[in-house]
């Protein structure tokens, strides 16, 4: 697979118990995303209205649990279940430009939309069914991103400064 | 059980459970958590070939997240279906500054004028799901992630290139917040 999202990332378990298992914590996040109001289109305007610190409070603490936990990975060389080493690979600086421009066109979708992608999926199950076109005009949004980096490879690849053997996606 | 059936759930609940969700998925197989990457897996998988970006496996590196996203899916079911409907107790100041905007529907999850099927036809209800949808999908491509994928996972894992992403969310959500929005009214 020379244009696998990457070749030196270790490729996921996937053994069937595995996959399992992401479906419940799939559901776990989906039922925290509800109860803790992330996914509500008026939480997120009250975020960037800086009317409330609810919203800094979630992220800061959800970002200081997870960093925590990742030095104790590395620091203890926590294995996986299966005993595989965890890699965690870097993300490439390059230039900057996709993700300040990339980043920046997300945000106005994350406003608009009042969701993030794991919102979107929740929002539908919660049955705020319209979200299903939002989640089909993602996936055109993400379509046309590939199409745009076919199209005009130069430009593209300028502004993304990373080659796309290295790309990844979190 | 009263944890479960209360909402919402204090921040300091809510915000640690959300960052466990890193290490959780790392430990039981090395998967990097992240959302937006289900978006391109569904379109690797449903139109393959129509591009390089779109050219690989997305079995292999990818069905794992869309199980994982399937969850949520499912725990947004379970999650309204087992708790009493409420109203988003957002601030007064919010709330105020969104009836201007000409939002009066404070019942749900998202305001009903814009988010139901039949405000696609506005142009307000458009811009919003479909128009917003598009930039998050492409956006999120572009940037190589989403709030999981960046804010979360990048900066827990101190990445750089996640912090100046995290700036590009903001800016473009504030933009959207007191440019866009005031517009559509």
């Amino acid at each position: 697979m020379p244009n696998d999202t990457n070749s030196k990332h270790p490729a996921p378990n996937q053994t069937p118990l595995a996959l399992l298992l992401y479906l419940l914590l799939g559901i776990v996040f989906g039922i925290v995303l509800v109860k803790s109001e992330v996914l509500s289109w008026f939480r997120i305007q009250e975020m960037f209205r800086f009317e409330s610190p609810r919203m800094y409070e979630i992220i800061a603490s959800a970002v200081c649990v997870a960093a925590a936990s990742v030095a104790l990975i590395k620091w203890l060389h926590i294995p996986t279940i299966t005993g595989e080493p965890i890699v965690i690979r870097p993300r490439t600086l390059g230039n900057g430009v996709r993700y300040l421009v990339g980043g920046s066109i997300f945000g106005v979708g994350w406003a608009l939309t009042g969701a993030c992608p794991g919102p979107l999926f929740a929002l539908v199950g919660a049955g705020t069914t319209v979200m299903i076109a939002a989640i089909v005009s993602a996936l055109a949004g993400t379509w046309a991103y590939g199409l745009a980096r076919t199209a005009v490879p130069e430009l593209m690849q300028r502004l993304s400064s990373e080659p796309a053997e290295t790309e990844s996606q979190g | 059980m009263t944890l479960f059936t209360s909402s919402p759930w204090p921040w300091y609940i809510a915000g640690p459970l959300i960052g466990l969700f890193v290490p959780a998925l790392l430990v039981l197989g090395n998967a990097v958590f992240g959302v937006s990457s289900s978006l391109r897996h569904t379109c690797a998988a449903v139109l393959p070939n129509t591009s390089k970006y779109l050219d690989y496996d997305w079995k292999n590196r990818g069905l794992w997240n869309l199980l994982f996203v399937s969850g949520i899916l499912i725990g947004g079911f379970l999650a309204v279906h087992w708790s009493a409907p409420h109203d988003i107790a957002i601030s007064a100041a919010t709330r105020a500054d969104l009836v201007r905007l000409g939002i009066h529907d404070f019942s749900g999850l998202a305001p009903r004028e814009i988010f139901q099927w039949s405000a696609l036809f506005s142009v307000r209800g458009f811009v919003c799901v479909v128009v917003g949808g598009f930039l998050v999908g492409f956006g999120t491509a572009y940037a190589g992630g989403c709030t999981s994928g960046h804010a979360i996972s990048g900066l827990a894992n101190l990445q750089l290139p996640s912090l100046i992403a995290v700036i590009g969310f903001f800016a473009g959500g504030l933009l959207a917040t007191f440019l866009l929005l005031p517009l559509l009214r």
